[in-house]
């Protein structure tokens, strides 16, 4: 056996590429409390002061520096330090730290008007390669877009699609650089190379055969990059130290080369763990030391920037990466996943302060250990900065070795990937229904022009027909389109490193949304069971409604909306499988705003429901605001009720609240918390974020942002600094539903 | 043995209906919210829930059907079900009946009451209640009157009985600067409480304004607008007091 993996008891793994099998075969469950942390140490304290002033200077200016002639890749950059002597973890994305860099294969204008949105110039030989000679995603898609493609996208019922900028969503299994060393890996993609030597090489063998290539040479350049850092990760690591060294080098390779729109970690936590312990169990290291590795590691994490569009921050606020790590959750053989370091990751919480990345993800089943739920209550109580998703809903889809890619996607780690889609708007398309096609703003012909409702009052009957046909045409619509987007990504902006930390063979999703969901709900249970009158203007367009009558809104656990809802859910999800997929990807949906849900009001007109024009939807799937009177726990009945079966992608739902009302005493807010969680999900809820806040903190931060640099609060599947939402956003959050009747 | 329960059509009027109720009793708690009330607290948060013929009718099956889908929530969290107000005895055979059904159900049920009932009335509701939440507004008679506008000696009856019959208690105080601070006022229930046999906890509620705007919207007059929130100082010097007879207070 290799020196590295003295102490380890063999397996499968040993064989083959095997994570799985190495972590069940080697971890230690950890059923106890939180009382063996440490608290930062001195170094840990002086760098992250440092990191800190580095931060406060690049919000101050926007970014704090930028390449404009180097596009990124694993090795475009030398290596980086905040300051070598302190740093226990060392790698930067650039030579310097915050210092972003360009990536012009996603698309190169957007990265030109990123560079002058900040007042720099985009190097004008970059340009021309990426102009004249050198293709980008970007333009590949537009080549293949139709003109309804276009149309849709102009018009926003499709938006956010991921064809100007780098997909994301895909989670190397970064954990392997760290258990085989590059070298093995690359033997072991070689062999992968050989097994494709087929009597046919069709057109898919031919693509795999091309991508393997150059996985090999990304792992190649990983083990340079790391080189330049005086590590050799040819081999595996040795130690813990190592570990988390090797393992961020992975990610880091991804950073420096994809600008996704998620660049997710996977679960990571539980892994490093084995090589802790075992160096805790020789007397080789200290707990002080161990949780110094995992504050710098996260430190890293933190630090993870990408060159974007102030218009991007429209969308998705507060520079959000997703550096989502997954920790808990419990095994096949019922034994939990739950280890010391995944304590340690939550205590970087306290140790370096609330923050909104990595954006950590509890993955909560009813038998995790007690002192470990209640843990994350007290962490959720004090921070606002993680979210809970339903590990024993997903084990059965997902095994016991998955992560959550973003928010709320769940895959196997290495053995599945999606293809992001972004979403539609719903709310949009009911609207559509109504005015046979066309847009209620614009006045344009978008859908194909179905005859329109011309009756004075909505008739249920006749606009869950109409309904039906929008969402069909739109779900065609969609799916091809993104089978544009990824056809052109694999082709010209092809996550090398990341898949090169994959199976040969990876599971595939392609992954849907949809948007406006409680309005959609809403208006289809008001046309149902109150009377809504159409206004129109003078060309006879749908402009505006009239609600006579009450009518049973979606938040309150009431099966005379919250079935409509669920059912708009799965009638989508069945036009979606409808249609053939690039590359054979299984579709799945997700009922996902992240911030959006402000941008997607803002372009829809009046709704059925009685949501005014430019009103935001609510976020993900979460009931529109003030429209949910029965308290929090009926809210998350009515989510508990989406179909995960048909949003397989996952439903975010997002949950605020005042400390006062959890409960009286610290120790009755924790359990109430920890047992609101076990109900929901008890319950079949998938995702929820939490928050505890005070609104008056929110307002005093909006006017008052410099007293507030790390002030975090969730958003629907990920967390953002407070002061670097919009205004609006800012707004929007505040004016939602904050459960607070004590 | 399982008895099978006759369904009931017994009605009654609420208010509105809370299911993440935290502060009512222990754990998560479906918090009903009955309507009618005898009294008129001058800092009731709840002014809407005080006229009998207001909210709206449902009956024991339709809630009984509703709680249950809140099961588990009062399960994990060691919570119940808790009837408040409103004054719940206002409504006895409703009030009873829901009990009666959750219990049977297994779950655990909480009582919120002002006490100012006939004890008579209580007594057979009380079989059926695994906790009461007794809020005892003032022990000085006057002052009690002043705030409620009717007599302290039904709370003080049924709190003796409560203790008798040893059915678990918590008391709960709302102080009221100027107004039920005078340390007589304090002292007075510290040491009344202090011989009962069943009080589990003690909560001081300090006086806070966020049911003025519900006066406003009513057309009511809210005296204590110029009756400031109780400082952080006040309630201490009130929990010191409580501390001399050797009870722990939260707040």
């Amino acid at each position: 056996m290799l020196q590295q993996w003295k102490g380890f008891v063999t397996g499968k793994w040993t064989e083959e590429i095997n994570l799985r099998d190495f972590i069940q075969q080697n971890y230690t469950p950890y059923e106890g409390d939180e009382s063996f942390l440490a608290s930062k140490t001195e170094v840990t304290h002086q760098l992250w002061e440092k990191v800190k002033d580095l931060m406060a200077v690049e919000r101050e200016k926007g970014i704090l520096d930028t390449d404009t002639k180097v596009p990124s890749s694993i090795i475009a950059h030398a290596p980086g330090y905040i300051d070598r002597d302190l740093e226990k973890i060392v790698g930067l994305q650039t030579d310097k730290p915050l210092k972003r860099s360009i990536m012009p294969f996603g698309g190169i204008r957007v990265v030109k008007s990123s560079l002058e949105a900040y007042g720099y110039q985009l190097d004008e030989q970059t340009k021309e390669i990426f102009t004249k000679y050198r293709k980008t995603h970007n333009d590949g898609v537009f080549d293949a877009y139709t003109r309804e493609m276009k149309l849709a996208r102009h018009s926003g019922i499709i938006t956010g699609l991921p064809d100007a900028y780098g997909r994301g969503r895909i989670i190397g299994d970064y954990r392997r650089v760290a258990l085989y060393g590059c070298d093995r890996l690359i033997e072991d993609k070689q062999q992968q190379l050989i097994s494709l030597e087929v009597d046919t090489l069709d057109e898919e063998v031919i693509r795999l055969r091309e991508e393997i290539s150059d996985q090999i040479k990304a792992l190649k350049e990983l083990k340079q990059m790391a080189a330049s850092y005086g590590c050799d990760i040819g081999q595996p690591a040795a130690n813990a130290k190592e570990a988390v060294q090797w393992t961020y080098f992975g990610y880091l390779g991804a950073v420096k080369e994809q600008n996704g729109a998620a660049m997710s970690l996977g679960r990571v936590s539980t892994f490093l763990d084995i090589y802790c312990q075992r160096d805790l169990d020789n007397g080789d290291v200290t707990e002080a030391e161990i949780q110094e590795l995992i504050d710098h590691f996260v430190m890293k994490l933190r630090m993870v920037r990408f060159l974007r569009h102030p218009a991007y921050n429209e969308l998705f606020s507060g520079d959000p990466t997703w550096v989502t790590e997954s920790i808990g959750g419990m095994g096949e053989d019922g034994r939990t996943l739950v280890t010391k370091n995944s304590f340690r990751f939550l205590n970087t919480l306290y140790n370096l302060g609330a923050a909104p990345e990595p954006n950590l993800t509890i993955l909560w089943s009813e038998k995790l250990p007690v002192a470990f739920k209640r843990f994350c209550a007290r962490v959720s109580t004090d921070t606002s900065s993680i979210q809970y998703e339903n590990d024993d809903l997903m084990r059965g889809y997902y095994g016991d070795d998955y992560g959550i890619a973003c928010c709320v996607s769940g895959m196997r780690i290495g053995k599945q990937m999606q293809f992001f889609g972004a979403r539609v708007n719903l709310a949009k398309a009911l609207l559509y229904a109504i005015n046979g096609g066309k847009d209620e703003k614009a006045d344009e012909q978008i859908a194909p022009m179905f005859a329109p409702i011309t009756s004075e009052y909505l008739d249920y009957e006749e606009v869950t027909a109409k309904f039906d046909l929008m969402m069909g045409w739109l779900a065609k619509l969609y799916v091809n389109t993104l089978n544009v987007i990824h056809y052109m990504h694999d082709k010209y902006c092809y996550e090398r490193l990341e898949m090169a930390l994959h199976d040969r063979d990876v599971y595939r999703t392609m992954a849907c949304g949809v948007a406006g969901l409680s309005v959609v709900g809403d208006a289809l249970s008001a046309i149902k069971h109150a009377q809504v009158k159409v206004i129109r203007n003078e060309n006879g367009l749908a402009v505006d409604y009239e609600i006579e009558g009450d009518y049973p809104k979606f938040g309150n656990n009431d099966d005379r909306v919250d079935r409509i809802t669920a059912q708009v859910v799965e009638d989508f999800m069945n036009k979606v499988r409808q249609h053939k997929t690039y590359r054979g990807a299984v579709p799945t949906q997700s009922i996902l705003t992240i911030t959006s849900n402000v941008v997607y009001g803002k372009k829809t007109g009046n709704t059925p429901d009685g949501r005014k024009a430019g009103q935001p939807f609510a976020p993900g799937a979460n009931p529109m605001h003030g429209r949910d009177t029965k308290g929090a726990i009926a809210a998350l009945e009515s989510v508990a009720k989406l179909p995960y079966e048909h949003a397989q992608d996952g439903i975010s739902y997002t949950f605020s609240i005042v400390p006062e009302a959890l409960g009286k005493t610290e120790d009755n807010k924790i359990n109430n918390l920890a047992g609101m969680l076990d109900g929901y999900f008890h319950n079949t809820g998938h995702h929820i974020n939490i928050n505890v806040l005070n609104r008056e903190t929110l307002i005093d931060a909006m006017e008052h942002p410099e007293l507030y640099p790390q002030l975090t609060i969730r958003v629907s599947g990920y967390a953002v600094n407070f002061i670097k939402l919009t205004r609006e956003q800012q707004l929007d959050v505040i004016s939602r539903t904050f459960h607070e009747r004590v | 043995m399982t008895t099978i329960i006759p369904p009931t059509h017994t009605k009654g009027r609420i208010h509105s209906i809370e299911t993440c109720g935290t502060v009512d009793g222990p754990g998560i708690r479906y918090v009903i919210f009955t309507q009618g009330c005898p009294l008129r607290c001058l800092y009731c948060h709840n002014p809407d829930c005080c006229t009998p013929h207001a909210g709206k009718e449902v009956t024991v099956d339709e809630l009984i059907a509703d709680i249950q889908k809140y099961y588990s929530y009062m399960e994990f969290s060691g919570g119940g079900v808790t009837i408040t107000g409103g004054e719940p005895l206002m409504q006895p055979e409703f009030v009873s009946e829901i009990f009666r059904r959750c219990q049977d159900l297994g779950i655990h049920t909480a009582l919120d009451t002002s006490g100012y009932v006939k004890l008579a009335t209580a007594k057979p509701i009380l079989d059926y209640v695994d906790l009461v939440l007794l809020d005892i507004k003032s022990f000085d008679s006057k002052i009690y009157r002043q705030v409620t506008s009717v007599s302290l000696e039904p709370t003080i009856e049924l709190a003796r009985y409560l203790s008798d019959a040893k059915k678990p208690v918590w008391i709960r105080f709302v102080l009221v600067p100027n107004l039920t601070d005078p340390p007589h006022n304090i002292r007075g229930l510290a040491e009344f409480i202090s011989i009962l046999s069943n009080v589990k906890r003690v909560e001081i509620l300090p006086f806070h304004k966020m049911g003025e705007y519900k006066w406003e919207q009513l057309g009511y007059e809210y005296l204590l607008k110029n009756t400031p929130p109780a400082p952080p100082e006040l309630v201490e010097t009130a929990k010191k007091i409580f501390q001399k007879y050797g009870i722990r207070v939260y707040s």
